[in-house]
Parts: structure tokens; C-alpha cells; sequence
């Protein structure tokens, strides 16, 4: 019996607004415990929360640029639980009036694309923080409590893990675009429930799902989401059922592991949140939104391509994330010829970013800096030899490149006058290789060269050193 | 659309809620009873809600749900920081506390958050 399986996301990335969804406690990531808090977070009795605009026009523009429908009429609703990361035992969320619906992005997995639908994407709060302590307590820090958060619920459009791979990858690209999140996988700020269920093919009736919460790496959703399709498939095969429950993708073996069997559906006892009166959502607003939204990175894909003659594939590099092509973008602005500045940013830093564990932005490196190299190179002032040792140095301590060229004398020797006496030099005490080249030796030639470039620390410009090294041999 | 929130009474049944719902919601609301306390409060919640229900007989084909009593709207605030509440002061209402952090009894793995 060959199976098709099916996989639901429910993605929730938090919002990088100033101040929390309802509270004006500050938004940061890092701080001290509970610092970043106040009586309406903590539940106090008496407290009203406010409703942050910001979070709703966030929501909103997220919302659009997944090409979602706006809910113009909508209100918030309280998800009753009891957990000490939320002291007020309610969430405020968005359960009857999604403010986005029916939207869908493009995912393309080995060449062929394919749409998603997104159900809905909501508008909620997130929870403080449990840190587990073996002692027999938990500590709570509630600093991340009412930070906003959108919740994006894909429609059963998932077919494999490969796709759910992809999916991600797409949402954090367009969501960290439009600017509501930078969407830092490590600080927890992306975070998917995974929904898996498995059905022969052709069967109209879709199978028993099993859940696993809070992943927070793509390659978890991934690894786990396979592990999961294959082991119910298994079952099935042997003649078992599928019972409805939570699992814990396990990093060490590859492999989820029960947690507990679900019960029928959770009782939240959702009602509409009295605190907060109902939002209207005009048209201009929206129009606003639609307005504020940038350059979204299809669009920024197609300029590279048409206008910058940049590779397909490299464009799609250079779009992965806002960083990178913000970066390109300026570099491009400062002057820098673009294929030059898209070789350098996929290849050597790229390579510097992987090798420290870095983000771009946590390096020196300016696209001011980047682009002045590339013009150094360009007009012939530095090889590209010591362009190596220059991109070092404005990367890791962001040296402004035109000056510390002049100040270590790093300037490309072009000067024939300067040159031609270390060439006569170099044949002098080279005979052996003159004889070989004028017995017609080729490779003679790239010795000579090389002699040439140690003697000017590599500061030659190779084109001119083999003009005159060639002209100089046949005098010989 | 109110179904959404609250759970159709089943028909035939002459009772709005049973004693076993009442535990049920007692349960979610982390409150015990005693059984005469439960029979009790089961009585009394049957009145109220068969009162509420008087509400189905109103014609409402066509009319929006009523979520909120108040006319007003779309009140926001601008997204602007102010600094926390004092942590000290806060604190202050806190039976355990260690390192600036709120000290529980460890409860793991029943959060349903977000």
C-alpha cells in the first residue's frame, strides 16, 4: 500500500515592536529577569490592557504580504489555561476573527513550485518564560510575556517534509522582508507546531494527526516530520491505528517520542475578550499598510536578474535574507559594480560569516568599505591577491579600505620604471629558466611570474609584470 | 457563530448541565467541591444558564454577533515603550523568589501557551 501525507504548520514568530501587545512594557530580547514587565503582564487585579497599534498594523502587514484577505471587523478572545508563564491564566488571542485569511505562498522543492494555503494568521500575545530547574521548581521570567506574536496556520497543503522545509524557509524570508520580525531562529523568535497524518492514496477520509510542539529549527520540522509520516505508515502497515497525540521530536536519535495521548479537544473555553472593544479596519489603513510594505524578495530577485545581470541562482542566494540583500543594495549604491559585490558577499563573506558564526551585521564590514575595495580593485590600485588581505582587515576591524591600502603600501606596483629593474633582477638569477622558456617551456613563465610577485610582496599587477617579463625574455 | 464559544445544549435532555459538566468546569478552574456543595451548584447553574437560554427564542437570522456591550471601537495606543514596573516592587507580592526570577513548584509539560 503506497501513502500520501499530509502536514499542517502552525508557525508563530514574534514581533519586534517597541512595546508588548498590550502592555507598554518594553520589547528586548536579553534582559534581566522581569525587568522588562508590569502589573497589566502580570495579571494584577484591576489592570486593562491597550491594544498596541503597532502590533495590529504589524499584523496586518504580514498578513498582506502572505496575500491574505484582511478581517476588517474584528475583535480579540481569551484562551483560559493555567501555566505560571502567564500569571493573568488567559491568553489574548484571535480565535473567532483571524485578522488575515485564506492567503498562500509559493514554495519551490527540486524545481517544481507549488502553492500553500494559509487558513489564517492571527494576531496574539506570547507567554513569559519556564526554565526547568532539577531542584524541583521553576523559574519564571515574564519579560517575554505579552510580546506580540503573529500565528500563521497553513492549510493541509503540506505533502512531504521536503515541502514543510521549504514552506519555512519561504515564511521566514517574506515575514523578516516585510520588517515585523527578523525572525532570529536562535532567540526563539520562530516556532512551529507540526501537525503529521498519513492516508493511503486516494483515500478521501484524512488520517489520525499527531502533534509536535514548539520546534524551533527548520531541520527539526524536517527531520522529525519524515520520521513521523515513515513510523505511521509502519503502523498502518502492520495492521495498527493512529492514536491522536503529542510527540517530541528527540535531536539525539532523529526520532519523536510519545509525550501524552490528547484527550479530545483542549477546553480553553475561548469568549471574546471583554477588556478590549472590537477593531474597525478601514480601507485606508489597509491601503497604508500596503503602501509601507518593502520590496518584497521576488521582486528584488527579478532586478538582480534583468537589471543588474546577476545569475538566477545567485540572485535567489542573495535574497534569502533582508541582511544580505539590504547589504548588496547599498553596496551596489556606493558604487560597487554589482556582480563584483555579489561574487564577494557569497563568496568570501559568506565564507567568513560560516567560519566565525557570525551575522553579517555583527561584523565591521560596511557596504561603504565593501564597495571602495571593489573599486580599488577595479581601477588596478590593489590586486586581487591583496585584496584578500584588505577585506580581512575591513571585515575584522573595519578599517576604511582606501586609507589602510596607502598606509601599509599596499598599492599595486604598475609603474613600469619601478618594475622593470626587479624583473632584470629576478632573470639574472634565473638563467635556468630563461633557457627552458626560450626552449619553448610555457610553464617557464609562471615561475618567472611568481618570483616577481614574492619580491614585490604581491603587490605587482600580474597583467603588466607579464607584459613586461615576456617583452624582457625575448630580448634576452 | 455562538457555537463557536459555547457548546449547544443537547436536545431532549431536560437539564441545561449535569453535575459531571459542573465537575468538569470546577476542574478547569482548578476548584474542588465537596458532593453536596456539587449538587448544589449544579442546581443553581442549571437556573442560570436555563435563564440565559430564554435568549434562543429571539429571533437573531441575519443579525451580527454580539461580542462586546460597549459602541466603542478601535481604541489603540502608539507603539511606545515605557520601562517596566520596579522588579523590587514587584516582587513584593511574590511568596518565592530567587535571582530576580519568580520561584515555583515545577510543573512540567502541561503548557498548551500560544
Amino acid at each position: 500500500m503506497n501513502f500520501e501525507t499530509t502536514i499542517g504548520l502552525e508557525v508563530h514568530i514574534e514581533m519586534k515592536t517597541n512595546s508588548k501587545a498590550f502592555s507598554p512594557a518594553p520589547v528586548q530580547y536579553g534582559a534581566a529577569p522581569n525587568t522588562n514587565t508590569n502589573v497589566v503582564d502580570w495579571g494584577y487585579p484591576g489592570v486593562l490592557p491597550t491594544v498596541n497599534k503597532g502590533a495590529v498594523e504589524f499584523g496586518m502587514r504580514a498578513a498582506l504580504a502572505l496575500n491574505c484577505e484582511i478581517t476588517k471587523d474584528t475583535h480579540f478572545d481569551r484562551k483560559n489555561y493555567f501555566y505560571p508563564d502567564n500569571p493573568k491564566a488567559y491568553q489574548i488571542t484571535q480565535a473567532q476573527e483571524p485578522i488575515g485569511r485564506n492567503g498562500w505562498i509559493e514554495i519551490e522543492v527540486d524545481g517544481h513550485k507549488k502553492k500553500i494555503g494559509i487558513e489564517e494568521m492571527h494576531v496574539e500575545e506570547d507567554a513569559g518564560k519556564n526554565t526547568h530547574s532539577p531542584d524541583g521548581y521553576s523559574y519564571v521570567d515574564l519579560n517575554r510575556q505579552g510580546t506580540p506574536l503573529i500565528e500563521i496556520v497553513s492549510k493541509p497543503d503540506i505533502s512531504s517534509a521536503d515541502e514543510a522545509y521549504a514552506y519555512l524557509v519561504r515564511l521566514r524570508q517574506i515575514v523578516q522582508f516585510t520588517g515585523v520580525s527578523d525572525v532570529k531562529m536562535e532567540e526563539g523568535s520562530m516556532r512551529a507546531d507540526v501537525n503529521v497524518s498519513v492516508r493511503p492514496i486516494g483515500s478521501e477520509k484524512m488520517g489520525t494527526k499527531t502533534e509536535m510542539k514548539n520546534l524551533n529549527s527548520f531541520e527539526h520540522v524536517r527531520k522529525g516530520a519524515h520520521y513521523e509520516a515513515r513510523r505511521q505508515e509502519r503502523l498502518l502497515l502492520a495492521g495498527k491505528s493512529i492514536q491522536q497525540e503529542t510527540r517530541r521530536f528527540d535531536e539525539a536519535s532523529g526520532e519523536t517520542v510519545l509525550m501524552r495521548v490528547k484527550e479530545g479537544a483542549s477546553d480553553y473555553r475561548y469568549f471574546p475578550e471583554p477588556d478590549i472593544p472590537p477593531l474597525h479596519i478601514s480601507d485606508e489603513w489597509i491601503q497604508q499598510v500596503k503602501d509601507s510594505i518593502p520590496e518584497m524578495p521576488d521582486k528584488r530577485r527579478a532586478k538582480y536578474v534583468t537589471e543588474w545581470g546577476i545569475p538566477e541562482y545567485d540572485a535567489g542566494v542573495l535574497t534569502q535574507t533582508k541582511e544580505m540583500s539590504d547589504f548588496f543594495e547599498a553596496a551596489v549604491a556606493q558604487g560597487a559594480q554589482p556582480k563584483l559585490a555579489a561574487n564577494w558577499l557569497m563568496g568570501e563573506v559568506n565564507a567568513y560569516l560560516n567560519t566565525n558564526k557570525l551575522d553579517l551585521l555583527e561584523t565591521k564590514l560596511t557596504p561603504e568599505h565593501l564597495a571602495t575595495m571593489i573599486k580599488l580593485i577595479e581601477d588596478g590600485t590593489i590586486s586581487s591577491k591583496i585584496a584578500k588581505k584588505v577585506f580581512k582587515e575591513i571585515i575584522t576591524n573595519g578599517s576604511e579600505p582606501k586609507n589602510w591600502v596607502e598606509e601599509k603600501g599596499l598599492v599595486q606596483l604598475s609603474d613600469p620604471q619601478v618594475l622593470e629593474p626587479i624583473i632584470t633582477a629576478v632573470l639574472d638569477d634565473n638563467q635556468k629558466s630563461i633557457e627552458d622558456y626560450q626552449n619553448g617551456k610555457g610553464r617557464a613563465i609562471g615561475f618567472l611570474v611568481g618570483q616577481i610577485m614574492k619580491q614585490t610582496h604581491g603587490k605587482a599587477n600580474p597583467k603588466i609584470v607579464n607584459k613586461l617579463l615576456i617583452k624582457n625574455l625575448k630580448e634576452r | 457563530m455562538l457555537e463557536y464559544y459555547y457548546k449547544k445544549g443537547k436536545e431532549g435532555v431536560e437539564v441545561a448541565i449535569n453535575a459531571s459538566e459542573v465537575k468538569h468546569v470546577a476542574k478547569l478552574a482548578k476548584l474542588a467541591f465537596s458532593e453536596d456543595d456539587l449538587q448544589k451548584f449544579t442546581g443553581q447553574m442549571d437556573k442560570i444558564i436555563q435563564m440565559v437560554q430564554q435568549l434562543s427564542d429571539v429571533e437573531t437570522e441575519g443579525v451580527p454577533v454580539t461580542t462586546h456591550i460597549s459602541d466603542t471601537q478601535g481604541v489603540m495606543r502608539a507603539d511606545q515603550a515605557e520601562p517596566g514596573t520596579s522588579r523590587d516592587l514587584l516582587m513584593r507580592n511574590v511568596p518565592q523568589h530567587q535571582d530576580g526570577y519568580i520561584k515555583v513548584p515545577a510543573i512540567i509539560d502541561e503548557s498548551e501557551e500560544a
